[in-house]
C-alpha cells in the first residue's frame, strides 16, 4: 500500500467547495462557478489515481486513530475507483443540470442547495475510499445527514414528511443494524479492515455469520431490498436534480457498493458461498426485483416509476454479490456504473419534462415528444439501456449477472432477471412511445419547448454515456475483475 | 507547595467565595466572582486530573490528622474525572449566568442565587474528592440543599412545587444513604472509605451490611433518577431557570453515579456487589426500564425543557446500564458518557437558556423558523442533539459503541436492542426541533436575525465543539475513562 495525500485531498475537496458555497451564497454566478470548478478538480483527481489503481495499486491515506484500534483510513481500492469515478463525472454533469433548473425554478435556497449537494458528493468520495467498515459506516451515515436536507428542500407538508420517512428508514436500518453488524464483526474478527478474502472466515460459527449476513444484508438500507425500500419513493419529492444524482447514482450506489464491498472484503467470496441464510437473501432480493417491477408498473408518477425501477436494478445488484461467483461479483459491479448512467438520464428527462411543461403524471405525457424531442430521445435511450438492450452500457452488466446465475445453477434467479426485462420493457418503453407517436391531447400545437438548455445539454450527455459504455465497457470491466482476480 | 494542597483547596475555595457571594453588593460583581471561582476550580481539577492520571491516587489528610480520625481527602482517577466534569461545566456555564440571570431574577436576589451555585458546586466537587462515607453525606446534603435553592429560584411559580417534590425525594435518597452508612458503622466501626473496604468482606454475610448496600443503593439511584425514582427529575429541569437545568443535567445526575461508583467498587467491592449480591442483574433490568421510558416520554413533549429532561433520565439509564453490565467495556462507556452526557446536555439547555432569553419560551410552536432567527444557537442545538442520537463524528457515538459492543460481548441481544432503539426514539425527539426550526416558518413572521448575548452564546459555542470534537478525537475521554475503569475493576480484571 502506497501512502498519498491525494486520496485524502479527494476527499475533502467537495467538502471544501460545499464551505465555499456557502460564503458565496448570495453570488449566483460565484457560487455556481465553485460547484463546476471543484467538479472538474474532483474529477481529474479520481482519474490521476485511477492508472495506479488499475496496475493494481493500492493507494492510502491515513487521517489518524479515531478509537484504540480503529482509523479514519481511506484506501483506493478497484470498486472504490469505480464508484468514485461514477459519482465524481456524474456531478459534473448533474451541477451543470442543476445550474440549469434551479435558475430556470428561481429556487430561493440555491445556496443550502448546492452546499449540501456538494458535501453529499464528498460523503459519497469518503465511501468510495473508505479504507475499513468503521470509516466507511462513518461516511454511510454522513451521507443521510447530507442529502435530508435537499430531500427536505422544498419544506412543504409533503416534503417534511418524506424527509421524515427517508431519515427515520436510513438511520434505524443503519444504527439498528449495521451499526450492530460492524461492531460484532469487530468483537468476533478483532479488526475492520478490509481485506481480499474476507476477515470473518473461521473466527464466527455458521449461525452467527448467518445473522451477520442478515443484518448487513437489511441493514444497508440505501441498497433498498425490501422491506426497507420506502424510503426511495419518499424521498422523490426532493428536487430533480437530488432525485437524479442521489436517488440513482450516489445514495444508492453508495448502499449496494457498500454490501458488495462487505461481501468481497468482510465475509469474502469463498466463506461468502457456505453461509445459510444467503440461500433465502438471495430470493429476497430476486423478490425485490419483481416486486418492485410490478409496482413500477401500477405507478403513474414517473418519478415513482423511476424510483421503483431504481429499487429493482439495485437488487440486481444484491443479487450480484450475494451469488458469491466472480461472474455475479463481475456483473454487480459494473452494474453500478451502467445503472448509474442510464437512470441518472432517465430522471434529468423526468426534471426536465417538469420544468418544460409541468406534468408529473405519465397519462399526460402524450405527445409529449413532439415538443422535447431531444429529451425524450435521450429518456428512449436511457431506457433501452436499462433494459439491457444493445447498444448501450447496460447490456454488459445483464450479461455478466446472467451469466453468474447459470454458472452457480440459480435458474430460478435466472428466470427472475429474463422476466424483470420483460417487465422493463412494459413500464419503460410506453413511455417514450406514447410520448413520440401519440397525438397530444390539449395542449396546442407549437413548435418546440425545451427544458433549460443546461438540462438538454446534461441529459443528452449522460444519454451518450449509455452508448459510450457499451462501446467501451474494458476499464469497467478490468476494474470489476480484479475484485476476483486471486 | 501549594499544589500539595490541591484537594483541599479545591474543595476550600468554592466553600469560601459562597459566603462573600451574599455580601457582594451586585447581581454583576458575584457573577464577575463566582466566574472566577469557577474558571479556578477548573483550572484545580485540571491538574489534579494531570496529577493522578501520571502518579496514582493521592491521599490528602485534613490539617495532617491521619486518616481514621482525621479527615480525609482521595483523589483517584475517576474522582478527577468527576472533578473535571463538573468544574468544566461549571465554567462552562457560569459566564451564561449574566443575562439569563438577570432576566430571570429580582436583582436583591441574584448575589444569592451565585451563592447557592457556589455551595452546590462545593458540595459535588467534595463528594468527588472525599475518602469518608460520613463526609460524603454532608457534602451530598450541602449539594443537594443547595440544588433545591437554585430549582426554587425559576421564575414559573410551578418552581416551588417542583423544588418541594425535589427535596422530599432528595432528603428521601439522601437519608437512606446515611441509613445504609449508620449501619456499616454499626458494623464496622469506621467510616474511612479504604477501612470498610478492607473489612467489609469478612462480614459479607451479615444482614446489616447487606441491608446497608441496599439502602446505598437505592439512596444513590434517586439521585441519578433511576426509574421508578426519577419522578423529581423532570419537573425540576423544566421549571429551574434555564441556565440551572443546564448547570444541573451536567452535573447533579453525575454526582449521583459517582456515589454509586464509590460504594459498589470502592466500599463494597466487585465481588460483593455483582456475584455475592445481584446488583447487575437488578440494575440492567432498571437502566434499560429506565432508557425507553425517559426516551419515549421525551417525544410526546411540548416544552423543550421537559422533553431534554426525559432525555437526561433516559441518558443516564445509558450510565446505570454500562455500570450494570460491569466488564471493561460497560464501564469505559459508563464512563465516557458520564462526560459525553454532560457535554452535551449543557450545550441543549444552553441552546434553550440562549432561545428563553430571546423568545421567551420553549415550547414547540415558539421555536419554528428559528434556525434563520437564531442560526448558530439552532446550530449548536442541531449538533449536540445529534450527539444525542449518537450519530458518528459526535460524542454519543463513542458512547454508544462502548456500550453496544459490551453488550454483544457479553452476548445480551435485548441491551443491544433497547440500546438501538431508544437511540432512534431519541431521532424522532430531536428531528421535531428540526424541522421545526428549519422547516416552518416563524409564527409571527418574525425573519430578522436576534442571536442570544455572547456570555451565552460563547459557552455554548464551546460546548458544542465539545461534543464534535471529543467524537473524532477520543483520545482524552477515552483514554481517561479506561485508565479510571481499569483502576475501579482493579485487580479483577
Amino acid at each position: 500500500m502506497s501512502p498519498t495525500p491525494l486520496v485524502i485531498l479527494a476527499v475533502v475537496t467537495p467538502a471544501v467547495a460545499a464551505s465555499l458555497i456557502w460564503v458565496f451564497r448570495d453570488w449566483a454566478n460565484t457560487r455556481d462557478a465553485i460547484s463546476l470548478t471543484f467538479g472538474v478538480a474532483l474529477l481529474s483527481m479520481v482519474l490521476t489515481l485511477y492508472p495506479q489503481v488499475a496496475d493494481g495499486l493500492r493507494l492510502s491515506s491515513n487521517f489518524g486513530e479515531m478509537l484504540p484500534g480503529l482509523e479514519i483510513a481511506f484506501v483506493v481500492e478497484p470498486l472504490g475507483m469505480l464508484f468514485a469515478l461514477v459519482s465524481s463525472s456524474l456531478w459534473i454533469v448533474t451541477t451543470v443540470y442543476s445550474i440549469g433548473y434551479m435558475r430556470y425554478q428561481k429556487d430561493a435556497h440555491q445556496g443550502r442547495f448546492f452546499m449540501f449537494f456538494a458535501l453529499s458528493i464528498s460523503a459519497a468520495i469518503g465511501i468510495a475510499f473508505a479504507g475499513n467498515l468503521f470509516t466507511l459506516f462513518i461516511a454511510y451515515e454522513a451521507l443521510t445527514l447530507a442529502t435530508y436536507p435537499l430531500v427536505a428542500h422544498y419544506g412543504t407538508d409533503a416534503a417534511r414528511r418524506g424527509a421524515r420517512v427517508y431519515l427515520g428508514l436510513l438511520l434505524s436500518t443503519s444504527i439498528g443494524c449495521l451499526l450492530v453488524a460492524i461492531i460484532a464483526t469487530w468483537s468476533l474478527a478483532g479488526t475492520l479492515e478490509f481485506i481480499p478474502g474476507g476477515i470473518l472466515a473461521g473466527k464466527v460459527e455458521p449461525w452467527a455469520a448467518s445473522l451477520l449476513l442478515v443484518l448487513y444484508v437489511f441493514g444497508i438500507g440505501k441498497a433498498a431490498v425490501m422491506p426497507f425500500h420506502r424510503w426511495l419513493p419518499s424521498a422523490m419529492v426532493a428536487p430533480a436534480p437530488v432525485s437524479a444524482l442521489l436517488h440513482a447514482v450516489a445514495v444508492v450506489k453508495a448502499g449496494v457498493f457498500t454490501l458488495l464491498k462487505v461481501m468481497v472484503y468482510v465475509f469474502g467470496i469463498d466463506f461468502l458461498a457456505d453461509i445459510g441464510a444467503r440461500e433465502w437473501l438471495m430470493y429476497v432480493a430476486g423478490a425485490t426485483v419483481l416486486l418492485a417491477s410490478l409496482v413500477a408498473l401500477r405507478e403513474d408518477n414517473l418519478k415513482a416509476r423511476l424510483a421503483y425501477s431504481t429499487i429493482s436494478q439495485l437488487s440486481y445488484i444484491v443479487l450480484g454479490a450475494l451469488l458469491a461467483s466472480s461472474l455475479g461479483i463481475i456483473g454487480g459491479t459494473m452494474h453500478i456504473a451502467t445503472h448509474a448512467f442510464g437512470k441518472i438520464t432517465l430522471f434529468f428527462c423526468a426534471g426536465a419534462i417538469y420544468a418544460a411543461s409541468g406534468e408529473i403524471d405519465i397519462s399526460r405525457m402524450r405527445g409529449i415528444g413532439r415538443r422535447m424531442p431531444f429529451t425524450m430521445a435521450a429518456f428512449f435511450m436511457a431506457s433501452l439501456s436499462i433494459i439491457g438492450l444493445p447498444p448501450f452500457g447496460g447490456l454488459w452488466s445483464k450479461w455478466y449477472l446472467a451469466l453468474g446465475t447459470l454458472d452457480t445453477d440459480q435458474y430460478v434467479l435466472l428466470a427472475v432477471l429474463l422476466i424483470s426485462t420483460l417487465l422493463n420493457i412494459a413500464y419503460l418503453i410506453p413511455i417514450p412511445l406514447r410520448a413520440f407517436f401519440c397525438p397530444p391531447e390539449d395542449v396546442p400545437e407549437g413548435g418546440m419547448r425545451e427544458a433549460p438548455a443546461l438540462s438538454v445539454i446534461a441529459l443528452s450527455v449522460t444519454a451518450l454515456g449509455c452508448f459510450v459504455l457499451f462501446l467501451f465497457p474494458g476499464p469497467l470491466y478490468r476494474l470489476a475483475a480484479m475484485l476476483v482476480a486471486p | 507547595m501549594i499544589s500539595a494542597h490541591l484537594p483541599a483547596l479545591q474543595i476550600i475555595v468554592p466553600l469560601i467565595s459562597a459566603p462573600l457571594c451574599a455580601i457582594l453588593p451586585s447581581g454583576r460583581i458575584a457573577w464577575l466572582f463566582a466566574t472566577m471561582v469557577s474558571w479556578l476550580a477548573l483550572a484545580m481539577a485540571a491538574m489534579l486530573l494531570i496529577e493522578v492520571t501520571a502518579n496514582g491516587p493521592i491521599d490528602y489528610e485534613m490539617g495532617g490528622w491521619a486518616a481514621p480520625w482525621g479527615i480525609a481527602l482521595y483523589v483517584d482517577r475517576l474522582g478527577a474525572l468527576v472533578l473535571v466534569i463538573v468544574t468544566g461545566i461549571g465554567a462552562l456555564v457560569s459566564p451564561a449566568f449574566y443575562h439569563s440571570i438577570s432576566r430571570e431574577l429580582r436583582p436583591d436576589r441574584q448575589p444569592l442565587f451565585y451563592t447557592a451555585y457556589l455551595l452546590a458546586l462545593t458540595g459535588m466537587l467534595g463528594i468527588a474528592i472525599t475518602g469518608d462515607a460520613f463526609n460524603l453525606y454532608v457534602f451530598l446534603e450541602i449539594a443537594s440543599l443547595a440544588s433545591y435553592t437554585l430549582v426554587a429560584l425559576g421564575s414559573d411559580r410551578r418552581a416551588l412545587t417542583a423544588a418541594f417534590q425535589y427535596l422530599i425525594l432528595g432528603t428521601i435518597g439522601a437519608t437512606f444513604i446515611l441509613i445504609g452508612i449508620g449501619l456499616l458503622y454499626m458494623m464496622t466501626g469506621t467510616l474511612n472509605m479504604a477501612d470498610l473496604a478492607s473489612r467489609l468482606p469478612a462480614l459479607w454475610d451479615s444482614r446489616p451490611v447487606r441491608a446497608a448496600f441496599a439502602f446505598i443503593i437505592v439512596g444513590a439511584g434517586l439521585k441519578f433518577a433511576l426509574f421508578p425514582l426519577h419522578w423529581w427529575l423532570p419537573n425540576a429541569y423544566t421549571y429551574a431557570p434555564s441556565v440551572v437545568s443546564a448547570f444541573l443535567a451536567g452535573t447533579a445526575t453525575k454526582i449521583g453515579v459517582l456515589i454509586l461508583l464509590r460504594f459498589v467498587y470502592g466500599v463494597f467491592g466487585v465481588t460483593f456487589s455483582f456475584a455475592v449480591m445481584p446488583l447487575g442483574e437488578i440494575l440492567t433490568v432498571l437502566a434499560l426500564i429506565t432508557i425507553l421510558f425517559g426516551s419515549l416520554a421525551a417525544i410526546f413533549q411540548d416544552d423543550l425543557k421537559r422533553m431534554l429532561a426525559y432525555s437526561s433520565v433516559a441518558q443516564v439509564g445509558y450510565i446505570t446500564l454500562g455500570i450494570a453490565i460491569g466488564n471493561l467495556n460497560g464501564l469505559l462507556a459508563g464512563l465516557v458518557h458520564l462526560f459525553n452526557h454532560a457535554a452535551m446536555k449543557g450545550a441543549l439547555f444552553l441552546a434553550l437558556a440562549a432561545i428563553f432569553y430571546r423568545i421567551g419560551a420553549v415550547d414547540m410552536a415558539s421555536i419554528r423558523g428559528l434556525g434563520r432567527r437564531m442560526p448558530y444557537t439552532m446550530a449548536a442545538f442541531v449538533l449536540a442533539g445529534a450527539s444525542l442520537v449518537g450519530l458518528p463524528l459526535t460524542v454519543g457515538f463513542i458512547s454508544k459503541w462502548y456500550l453496544i459492543l459490551a453488550a454483544v460481548e457479553t452476548g445480551q441481544w435485548t441491551v443491544v436492542a433497547v440500546v438501538v432503539f431508544s437511540s432512534l426514539l431519541a431521532l424522532i425527539y430531536i428531528l421535531k426541533v428540526i424541522e421545526a426550526a428549519y422547516f416552518q416558518p416563524s409564527p409571527d413572521g418574525v425573519v430578522e436575525r436576534g442571536e442570544a448575548p455572547l456570555t451565552i452564546l460563547a459557552p455554548l459555542g464551546l460546548l458544542a465543539f465539545a461534543c464534535l470534537y471529543f467524537g473524532i478525537d477520543t483520545g482524552l475521554t477515552v483514554g481517561v475513562a479506561k485508565i479510571a475503569a481499569l483502576g475501579l475493576l482493579g485487580g479483577y480484571l
